[in-house]
């Protein structure tokens, strides 16, 4: 399911560490990189991948909030509803996303294009409000720049 | 005000490139370093009176002090840059804006520690950050100061490696023996203590656990002298420190400056003061786990281990979020109590069971079906969690409730009513 390219990083996270389970992680982040969340499949491929039981590797995918065993949205909108962003508008940053493509935390558009999440603290609280979209962040949030996001992420597709 | 000059986050354009850093004096600290003895370098942090940057402000010479020195088995240094402790977003700066400064005082600490390897663990939401690090280890390593070429490089002995593991959004793994089961690839729950890291660490081999910026001020007392740095801010917890401050402030962001300043003057002078010249209810000063303080408490405070202590709060990590006087204290509190309720690892009764507990009786509350009797019962849970955890996720979920609730009574005793 990697490519040799892929591979060979595998290998090189292999050999950061004295034990080859202390790469699942890394190689789980490929993984949801490449497939967009961890299936079975996936669980089962990086286990043979790096030699160690699955049910270790399960473990550490349903302990951890990135790794997704579910497909989410293309675009996923995490939006920090904790303190720092509640207290400089992250119920504007929610309204204004279900204005535009109706829905609200945990739902995904019929089109499959976006879902929406609830974020802890990304780490953003001097540029608050705030959301990431898949890995980039978005800050100092207004609802004019949010319109303007979905609206280029629409076009894109 | 200060007229301290920022030495950690300095502002110099393009400080993140290492050929910027290396024209400012980069890596020469690391190459003095290398001609020590450990126990000298040690002795300098010790001298220094550095204390840790990520929350419970140990003194780091003392806990470099606690490392094997001729053990059997290899040693490990962790750079904790979990960072997910709600108002604290300073490491991030020193990722993005310095990130060499940190690579430096780990080969620094590195040494000091005769470790085999650092691990850098960075929350993984922070991916552009992590990549931005990624680079920056490539680039040291590319000019011989990382890995086996930094003993012609440098004239020495000593050799270590550099890796970046990437987190993958657990708040728990800002503990210090979580991150370590998480570099470990198991899951990241928190491991009893004795033994401690120093002693049986990851893979069972010696370990020490410290933050970012912690690791950030290394290089710094190299350069100026551990005399120079007890000088500056509060005599029992020195150095420069990142204030990040959010919430209700004009300017919110991160600053550079000395501990103990007073926290009036960094919300007011620093932070450009609360928006409308409306009043402070609240202000958190060290992250949302630390005490609360209310806002007619504030006069004389400083932001200091010590005198936070005095007043019945915490430094944290110095994150110091602002709550003006229209803030919904129980909305506030609830929220808290959601982020430690999803992040509790589960592994301990009290707190998986009491943080969901808290948060099913503040919902209770924020719907209007409370009654007064469930702020006591609310004390009463906290005060069962707090001290009865493996690890402190038990206190950081239990002190902002109980703190509310002693300090805040009437409050939300009067919202209770609304």
């Amino acid at each position: 399911m990697f490519t040799e390219e892929e591979l060979r990083k595998v290998e090189e996270l292999k050999s950061h560490y004295p034990s080859n389970l202390s790469a699942v992680m890394g190689v789980l982040h490929m993984y949801m990189d490449k497939y967009g969340h961890i299936s079975d499949e996936g669980v089962t491929y990086v286990a043979s991948l790096l030699d160690v039981p699955e049910e270790k590797v399960l473990g550490v995918v349903t302990f951890y909030e990135m790794y997704h065993q579910h497909k989410t949205g293309k675009y996923k909108l995490q939006v920090c509803t904790n303190v720092s962003c509640m207290l400089r508008g992250s119920d504007m940053v929610l309204k204004t996303i279900k204005d535009h493509i109706g829905i609200g935390i945990g739902e995904t558009t019929d089109d499959g294009l976006f879902s929406v999440h609830e974020a802890e603290c990304l780490g953003s609280c001097g540029t608050a409000p705030m959301m990431s979209v898949n890995k980039d962040y978005h800050e100092n949030l207004t609802p004019d720049r949010i319109n303007e996001l979905i609206d280029q992420l629409k076009a894109q597709g | 005000m200060t007229d301290y000059q920022p030495v950690i986050l300095p502002g110099t354009p393009d400080l993140h490139k290492i050929d910027v850093y290396e024209q400012h004096g980069g890596y020469a600290q690391a190459r003095k370093a290398m001609g020590m003895t450990p126990e000298d370098i040690i002795g300098i942090v010790k001298d220094s009176g550095l204390r840790g940057r990520g929350g419970a402000a140990f003194p780091t010479g003392l806990k470099w002090s606690f490392m094997p020195k001729d053990g059997e088995k290899p040693n490990y240094l962790c750079v904790n840059g979990d960072e997910s402790e709600p108002g604290s977003f300073k490491d991030r700066q020193i990722f993005e804006f310095n990130p060499h400064l940190m690579i430096e005082g780990i080969l620094i600490a590195g040494r000091a520690l005769r470790i085999k390897a650092a691990y850098i663990y960075i929350r993984g939401e922070y991916e552009a950050w992590v990549q931005m690090v990624e680079k920056a280890v490539a680039d040291a390593y590319a000019k011989g100061y990382i890995g086996e070429k930094m003993k012609e490089t440098f004239g020495t002995d000593f050799a270590c490696d550099i890796y970046v593991h990437r987190g993958a959004g657990a708040y728990i793994c800002g503990e210090e023996s979580s991150l370590m089961n998480s570099i470990e690839g198991i899951r990241p729950y928190p491991r009893v203590k004795p033994p401690f890291p120093a002693q049986v660490g990851l893979w069972g081999c010696p370990t020490t656990i410290n933050n970012v910026e912690t690791i950030a001020n290394i290089p710094v007392i190299m350069d100026k002298g551990p005399e120079w740095y007890k000088g500056i801010g509060a005599e029992k917890h020195p150095g420069p420190i990142l204030y990040g401050i959010s919430g209700h402030v004009n300017k919110p962001g991160v600053y550079e400056l000395p501990t103990g300043m007073l926290l009036t003057e960094l919300i007011n002078d620093v932070a450009g003061g609360v928006p409308d010249g409306k009043k402070i209810k609240m202000v958190i000063p060290g992250g949302s786990s630390m005490p609360p303080l209310r806002g007619d408490q504030l006069e004389g405070i400083r932001m200091d281990a010590e005198s936070l202590k005095e007043v019945g709060s915490a430094i944290g990590t110095a994150g110091i979020m602002v709550m003006d006087e229209d803030t919904d204290i129980t909305r506030i509190l609830t929220r808290i109590t959601h982020f430690y309720k999803v992040e509790s690892c589960g592994q301990c009764t009290p707190c998986r069971e009491g943080t969901g507990w808290m948060l099913k009786v503040l919902h209770r509350l924020l719907e209007g079906q409370g009654e007064a009797k469930d702020l006591d019962l609310l004390h009463s849970v906290a005060k069962n969690i707090e001290g009865n955890t493996v690890c402190a996720l038990g206190d950081a979920a239990a002190w902002p409730v109980k703190f509310t609730i002693e300090r805040f009574r009437p409050e939300l005793e009067a919202e209770l009513q609304r």
